[in-house]
């Protein structure tokens, strides 16, 4: 028999005193994440010698700004116990919606954002509802919600204009302040993307939600333990929904702003581009079950991807690399989750 | 106990029945529910506690009869409906998320907020001290509110449901077999919150299929068999060998247990 040794002691201030700094920096989703990112700064700093530098900065930052800024919705989602595989290609049809009601419309841009954010949220809504209604698991409704978007946006783009994308945007009306507001770039000879900025709003944004208010309180609740969560009362199907609709506006918003800065959008745009997200959302923590992990944790995996995204071609390497050095992050990362996972919900009966 | 037995009960149930299509699950059960007291529930499997906990936590309505809450008939709903008026139930699944911290676990669902419009926010600070405290009053030393409760024993995680509902307002306290996944110990230890929900003024209907968890915590003990009222009597007019064979059907109980005398004899005697 083993003598268990962590027995506390009786009092109390012993026994306070026996959750170290470091069991506690263990039990955070995002630990993994920091050292990982470390880790690869540190590998490609020494490689190649843009990466270190501020106009590296620039470039790195841009691939993981509108990656965070998705993998932060995604990661509440997740959090909250769903999945959502139609996140990547909303971005390409919020683009082209934007685009449709722009140039064809002949729409200010200024509106044509709300009605974009409001179209998101509508099938944002439709995945929730679908998924609540049926009891259906989140990856096969939302699958099926992918593939629709998909063809939508292939169809209805050459229905349209004849061809496979939508151009013509910077004619439009409000196009230039809406560049400037979602699109600019700032910190000039280096050009860093304003995205960077709107990513650290949205990060900030969802950690105060998730640790500071009810709702954040409910996600957490719903996705570990929805049964739990209805029977104290936490109104588990509009938490879900909300959610869901959370991550389709924040497509919208990326495909808004990828529409800004190209001027045109490809019929394509997005799609293979939700699993990214959800590989942000797991390098950074969060467990696939639900119920843990973070959006700073999310947003550290999106830096992670968004410096292996640069720094591969810096360093003269070919960039399908990326697709292997994404898979292997992923498997590290559901390893250490997994362990986090047994220590966290291990009970001591 | 004087003042308990002068004011109105907090519950009472009279002839109550409830059928499922042509099956009979409750036939005309009747009882009181004092505060401050413990009354226990219990009775086989199939005999009739889940309907019994399912009406009165608000999951099913009863077909005939009364019940009455404070002196008003009321014939409840829905849980939050039980709960508005003070009925909380902890079931047997415990209602406590493990992943989720000890305080975030004791107010989900009524979350006490600070602040003002889109800045109103979860109030941390009240909530620790608030967690705190109230585990403490039931004689439970919590040594990280931030600890997840997964890491807590079984016990420990009951008496958070336990302690949660108490600082909620109830007034009349339902246990769904809360000893029943524990180990002796444990079950001692959750028997003790029981005694501490009861004492601070709360009337504890306990639901056990175990006469032995049951006896040293109860002041009043209600045998229910095939959907009816066997016993329903106070500590004082019963004994506990006489709940054991009310239980089980006395003669039945004296059958199985010559049979199973003679059959673990029997295993004995040959090499394991």
């Amino acid at each position: 028999m083993a003598v268990d040794t962590s027995t506390p002691a009786p009092t109390e201030d012993e026994r306070s005193a026996q959750v170290s700094i470091g069991t506690r920096l263990l039990q955070r989703p995002e630990i993994g994440a920091l050292m990982g990112a470390v880790l690869v700064f540190a590998f490609f700093t020494l490689i190649t010698d843009q990466f270190g530098s501020l106009a590296g900065a620039a470039r790195w930052t841009d691939f993981a700004a509108t990656l965070g800024i998705m993998a932060v919705a995604v990661s509440m989602l997740m959090i909250g116990g769903e999945f959502d595989l139609s996140a990547g290609v909303m971005v390409g049809s919020s683009g082209l919606v934007f685009g449709f009601l722009i140039t064809e419309l002949g729409l200010n841009a200024w509106l044509a954002i709300p009605v974009v954010l409001a179209l998101a949220a509508v099938v944002g809504m439709a995945n929730g509802l679908l998924v609540m209604r049926t009891g259906l698991p989140s990856f096969i409704v939302t699958l099926g919600t992918f593939f629709v978007l998909r063809g939508a946006n292939a169809g209805v783009t050459l229905l349209l204009t004849g061809t496979v994308r939508v151009d013509g945007l910077p004619a439009a009306d409000g196009f230039s302040s809406a560049e400037m507001v979602f699109a600019s770039t700032f910190g000039a000879p280096y050009n860093f993307r304003v995205t960077v900025l709107w990513w650290i709003l949205a990060a900030a944004v969802a950690t105060w939600v998730l640790t500071r208010t009810r709702i954040g309180n409910w996600i957490y609740a719903v996705g570990g333990d929805a049964n739990a969560a209805r029977n104290v009362g936490v109104p588990v199907a509009a938490t879900k929904i909300g959610l869901f609709m959370t991550t389709a506006m924040a497509g919208a918003l990326v495909g808004i702003m990828t529409a800004l800065r190209l001027g045109s959008v490809q019929a394509n745009e997005g799609v293979g581009r939700e699993f990214e997200f959800i590989i942000a959302a797991v390098v950074g923590g969060c467990l696939l079950t639900g119920g843990f992990g973070s959006a700073v944790g999310a947003s550290i995996g999106a830096l992670i991807m968004g410096m292996a995204l640069a720094g591969i071609p810096f360093a003269g390497w070919d960039s399908n690399w990326r697709f292997l050095f994404l898979g292997v992050i992923l498997l590290l990362a559901v390893l250490v989750n997994n362990a986090v996972r047994k220590r966290a919900e291990g009970a001591r009966r | 106990m004087n003042a308990a037995d002068a004011a109105e009960p907090l519950l009472e149930m009279r002839n109550v029945s409830k059928y499922f299509g042509n099956v009979t699950a409750l036939k005309e059960v009747s009882t009181t529910i004092a505060a401050g007291q413990v009354t226990c529930v219990l009775g086989d499997n199939g005999a009739g506690k889940s309907t019994f906990i399912k009406i009165l936590s608000g999951v099913h309505a009863y077909d005939e009869g009364q019940v009455f809450v404070g002196g008003r008939l009321v014939r409840l709903s829905s849980p939050r409906e039980a709960r508005a008026i003070g009925i909380a139930t902890v079931f047997q699944d415990l209602a406590t998320v493990p992943l989720m911290s000890v305080w975030r676990n004791f107010f989900l669902g009524s979350e006490p907020t600070v602040g003002w419009g889109p800045f109103r926010r979860f109030d941390v600070g009240t909530a620790k001290r608030v967690v705190r405290e109230e585990l403490g009053k039931m004689g439970i030393d919590v040594r990280d509110p931030d600890q997840p409760v997964g890491t807590l024993s079984g016990g420990e995680r009951q008496a958070v449901a336990i302690a949660r509902a108490v600082y909620f307002g109830a007034k009349v306290l339902i246990l769904d077999e809360p000893t029943s996944a524990l180990g002796v110990k444990q079950a001692g230890v959750v028997l003790r919150y029981v005694v501490a929900a009861a004492e601070r003024g709360v009337g504890v209907i306990f639901i056990t299929h175990n006469p032995h968890h049951a006896f040293p915590v109860g002041d009043r003990f209600m045998i229910l068999k095939r959907g009816r009222t066997l016993t329903d009597k106070p500590k004082d007019e019963i004994t506990r060998d006489e709940i054991v064979r009310a239980m089980s059907g006395g003669a039945e109980l004296d059958q199985l247990a010559h049979e199973l005398g003679d059959r673990t004899a029997v295993e004995r005697g040959s090499p394991a």
